[in-house]
């Protein structure tokens, strides 16, 4: 059942797991991933090359330690890498979803990672962390659940999308829906998809992950070929090939209607709206919050954190919080940035010592 | 873990269970007491990494920002107790900082060195050289101290932000409470002082 009132079922979660369970099963720390992210979080299956998309982070001797924790990583609700979403069979049709597949909310993404946690026996987490989207699930379990978890890490997140924030996704939606080959979701099968459309929101969604300064560093106006521009629509600029290889390179591994879905559930986002339900729960909890934003990233800027501070706070919830100078925007919470990682490894390290684990 | 003998007076005018905000924390030591023995909630403000870094070591809830720049993020009366210890100097905008703790907080503790005690007074006076002192060990070139002022001066600071003493505790050069024979001349004789403050009932 989804907190729309529509159900869904059955649901097939896939996940990743580092590290050991303790034998008291109080060393879980649940990973949770953004927007495009997938539950292939750190090591590799085979190719060193093809590590987690946060393998730096996670890992024995790394801020999240999994010689300390058990980590566990699943694919979201509504996913297109292993968990039920709208590529999967629909079961009441035996054909996939497509739009048919029901809205639904950050709460029914931290529903189904209990319903795996529950699955593995584990009924306490030492932790929880995510960057963006996984900031949001984070942030949300701990208001639906206050003493389920120990130590909740929120990285550049935010507690309710901007008009802005709210403008990019309505223009990546726009890109991928009037694409002639969307088909009104139901592509699956037509040997035609909204590829682009969706590389389109792609790269302007990755536009606004970088910071002006480092697409300056990166790519400046550097040609792609050569010293004097071509003088035509072609890709000239280095930035455009880049770009175009993001968009390209996502249609590999992403479904359109994934992306729908997920830029919706951001969009009707408001941890905080109704303040006597948050109330009642936040006040006298057990978990300790971290909160930490990017002064570059300026997709969720640091005012967005502030925010969630601001009302953690509010209800007397512990909350350590700081701005990371970092010129990579958005990104950043992927990169190995040292007072970060350090920042981060510091209050897991705490909190492992609290829990003697 | 024993305090710092300042310290401890400071944490002796906090009650149980209070909502503490202590700005400029540095490594957390006495929030970590306050909420550790005293059952209080606290949150630490600091700007250094060290102190951040020493704050999350102890598990003290800590947020990193310049006092300078005001408590905007932070509500009226939002806390009990707002705590300026051995910070206050060094600040770039007393005043202001002082009227925004009086806001956010419905009391404040502030401790401070004495920039009229009689040996700072003397080397100056005597040596002709800006004076060092146990609470005060740095030259003059790389002291992070840029508002210093005597007990006299900080009491026409509250008069002037429209503040009251609500109590005040006088300490010698080891921070401790200052005996009888020099607390009459204040001035002169203590090294620093705590002062807690309240807001002028209009």
């Amino acid at each position: 059942m989804l907190e729309s009132g529509a159900s869904l079922g059955p649901v097939e979660v896939a996940y990743e797991t580092y590290g050991t369970l303790n034998a008291d099963r109080s060393n879980a720390i649940y990973v949770c991933h953004a927007l495009t992210g997938d539950a292939h979080a750190a090591g590799h299956h085979g190719d060193p090359d093809r590590r987690g998309w946060w393998d730096n982070i996670i890992g024995p001797g790394r801020p999240v330690d999994t010689d300390r924790f058990f980590v566990i990583c699943s694919n979201l609700l509504g996913g297109c890498q292993g968990t039920t979403g709208p590529s999967s069979e629909d079961p009441a049709t035996g054909r996939p979803y497509g739009l048919g597949f029901p809205l639904y909310t950050v709460r029914d993404l931290v529903e189904v990672h209990r319903a795996l946690l529950a699955h593995m026996g584990i009924e306490h987490l030492a932790g929880a962390i995510g960057g963006s989207l996984g900031g949001m699930q984070v942030l949300q379990w701990v208001i639906d659940h206050p003493d389920e978890i120990s130590a909740a890490l929120v990285i550049c997140s935010s507690s309710r999308l901007s008009a802005q924030n709210i403008a990019f996704s309505a223009v990546a939606r726009e890109a991928i829906m009037r694409d002639p080959d969307f088909q009104d979701g139901d592509y699956y099968g037509t040997g035609r998809a909204p590829d682009t459309g969706l590389s389109i929101a792609r790269m302007m969604a990755h536009i606004t992950y970088l910071s002006e300064e480092s697409m300056r560093e990166k790519f400046g106006r550097r040609l792609q070929h050569g010293d004097a521009p071509r003088f035509d629509f072609s890709v000239d600029f280095q930035v455009e090939s880049y770009l175009q290889h993001q968009g390209e390179s996502f249609l590999k591994r992403f479904d359109a209607n994934t992306y729908l879905y997920m830029t919706r559930v951001m969009d009707y986002f408001d941890a905080f709206a109704d303040p006597a339900t948050v109330g009642a729960s936040l006040e006298g909890t057990s978990t300790k919050f971290l909160v930490v934003s990017f002064d570059s990233d300026w997709r969720f800027d640091t005012d967005h954190s502030r925010e969630i501070v601001r009302q953690l706070q509010s209800w007397r919830v512990p909350v350590t919080f700081r701005e990371i100078e970092s010129p990579w925007g958005h990104d950043s919470f992927l990169l190995e940035i040292p007072e970060y990682h350090r920042t981060v490894e510091a209050f897991l390290d705490r909190t492992a010592d609290d829990l003697g684990i | 873990m024993s305090l710092r003998p300042d310290l401890d007076v400071v944490a002796a005018m906090v009650h149980r269970g209070r909502r503490v905000l202590d700005l400029g924390c540095g490594d957390g030591a006495l929030l970590a007491h306050l909420i550790d023995e005293r059952g209080c909630d606290g949150t630490g403000v600091e700007i250094s990494d060290e102190g951040f870094h020493a704050c999350v070591a102890r598990g003290v809830p800590v947020v990193v920002a310049d006092i300078d720049q005001g408590l905007d993020d932070v509500e009226d009366d939002a806390y009990d107790v707002v705590i300026l210890s051995q910070t206050l100097q060094a600040t770039h905008r007393p005043a202001l900082v002082l009227q925004e703790m009086m806001r956010v907080g419905k009391v404040g503790i502030v401790s401070f060195p004495n920039f009229g005690h009689w040996r700072l007074r003397w080397s100056l006076a005597a040596r002709g050289r800006m004076p060092a002192s146990r609470s005060l060990p740095y030259h003059w070139y790389d002291t992070p101290n840029i508002h210093l002022c005597t007990i006299r001066d900080f009491e026409t600071l509250l008069a002037h932000e429209d503040l009251r003493t609500l109590r005040r505790v006088l300490l010698d050069e080891r921070g401790r409470p200052l005996d009888d024979y020099r607390r009459r001349r204040p001035n002169l004789l203590a090294a620093g002082a705590v002062y807690m403050v309240g807001r002028s009932i209009p």
